[in-house]
């Protein structure tokens, strides 16, 4: 039997190791999954790389991961934003470093990982500081930029429903990055706001097919980023 | 003659004029952002947002927002009949694929060969931040740049390079400031239209690069 459910949040995030690349789902405080992301910081994995869009605001979920100094990297495309003091104080002390990328390259990189695509090349970015260094070809008269697949350990990703196989919905635009990073993830773990049972999610409304999945816990009233329990 | 530069209200409802009918657009955080309101009735335009919403409509009431409702500014926003949301690669797929047939975006900097620097100064103090900034310059059929003539202090921001980190080579097409409309063609700038009552040598003096001024040029209407 295939069964991807797990009883709790500590169940969801066993066996994350130090030096982890961790995507996190999430657009400013839409789809951040905030009861993954206390029990990934409560695993106490260190060294981790976080591939995620925004660095956080306030100190809670993102912002929280940052300070609780587990975090080496952060893969992002715009780290700077109202609240992100959290951020800014250790990107300014140099105790996080910062890999920027462009937000439509940063999903596509993810999305090669997850299909299997060794890199593709892009016009974003092409002739900018964000290119020096990488490999670019002249394409049909068009400057294009290399870019490399980036594949994620783990993926946190916040669902609306999931039934035991790992099939998802997700609400309204939460959905944002979750779909590209649960198949970029070796190992993918989704809170859900409901578990149901197979077949209750329509084969037609599936909007990530549970292959992509690994674990999914049940978490029926979900903190919305930024916002108090 | 006397002449007042356009308020940030007024550029947005000069370009929101020429958003055409049935167009896919995109708008940039800011005053972009405010030209939607000035797209003239009977004009369906449909409004995409890069995490992931085609078919923005206008802000929500106070206390009818959903939090999971935000366009990339992180505001709410409104859903209209028609309206689609999808993943973020597929949102970029739009913009990257060429899908999106117009963007209009804010400027820090725009070159005469259609250079746009918009996402950083160059500033080393601030942590950098990108967004989709550069996926929307490189990516969008079209692109208009919403922005002052000048910075505060009255250096131009039209030039013949740009002094900024570039967000993408060659790729403006129009330029809306609080003083002209500029398009950029493959020989140049072109003066479309001025504030009343300024002369083309003093907005010429305000721009780092060299201007020419339509035959058919006009007085911009708000």
């Amino acid at each position: 039997m295939l069964d991807k459910r797990v009883s709790s949040l500590s169940a969801a995030v066993a066996g994350i190791r130090d030096g982890s690349v961790v995507l996190i789902g999430g657009f400013g405080a839409s789809g951040i999954p905030v009861e993954l992301i206390d029990a990934l910081i409560d695993g106490g994995a260190r060294e981790l790389t976080v591939v995620t869009n925004n660095a956080g605001a306030g100190h809670t979920d993102i912002a929280k991961l940052l300070a609780s100094g587990h975090v080496r990297k952060i893969v992002c495309s715009f780290p700077r934003s109202a609240g992100s003091v959290v951020f800014e104080e250790l990107y300014g002390a140099g105790k996080l470093e910062l890999e920027l990328v462009p937000q439509g390259t940063l999903s596509e990189r993810m999305r090669a990982a997850g299909a299997g695509i060794g890199g593709f090349f892009t016009r974003t970015a092409a002739g900018t500081k964000l290119a020096e260094g990488k490999e670019t070809r002249v394409i049909d008269g068009h400057e294009y930029v290399f870019e490399k697949p980036l594949k994620g350990d783990v993926a946190l990703i916040k669902a609306e429903t999931a039934d035991r196989w790992g099939n998802l919905t997700f609400r309204m635009a939460a959905r944002n990055f979750a779909p590209t990073m649960a198949m970029a993830a070796d190992l993918t773990l989704v809170q859900a706001r409901k578990i149901v049972d197979l077949g209750d999610i329509s084969p037609e409304q599936v909007m990530t097919p549970g292959i992509f999945v690994d674990r999914v816990v049940e978490v029926q009233n979900p903190i919305h980023a930024g916002q108090k329990s | 003659m006397a002449f007042k530069p356009l308020s940030r209200d007024e550029i947005a409802r000069r370009a929101g004029r020429d958003i055409p009918d049935g167009a896919y657009v995109n708008l940039g955080i800011g005053l972009p952002t405010l030209a939607a309101n000035y797209v003239p009735a009977g004009r369906e335009v449909i409004y995409h947002s890069e995490n992931g919403i085609l078919g923005m409509g206008p802000s929500p009431n106070a206390g009818e927002e959903d939090l999971d409702v935000i366009n990339a500014g992180k505001q709410p926003v409104t859903l209209l009949p028609g309206a689609s949301i999808f993943h973020h690669t597929d949102a970029f797929a739009m913009i990257r694929g060429g899908h999106i047939g117009l963007a209009l975006l804010g400027g820090m900097q725009v070159s005469a060969g259609g250079d746009l620097a918009n996402w950083s100064t160059g500033d080393e103090k601030f942590p950098p931040a990108v967004g989709g900034a550069m996926d929307l310059a490189a990516g969008a059929a079209s692109v208009w740049v919403l922005m002052d003539h000048t910075t505060r202090e009255g250096e131009p921001k039209i030039l013949d390079s740009c002094t900024f980190p570039l967000t993408a080579a060659g790729i403006v097409d129009r330029i809306y400031t609080n003083l002209a409309v500029i398009d950029v063609a493959d020989d140049g700038l072109i003066v479309r239209e001025m504030v009343q009552g300024l002369e083309f040598d003093e907005l010429q003096r305000r721009t780092g690069a060299r201007l020419r001024l339509a035959n058919d040029w006009r007085a911009i209407e708000v």
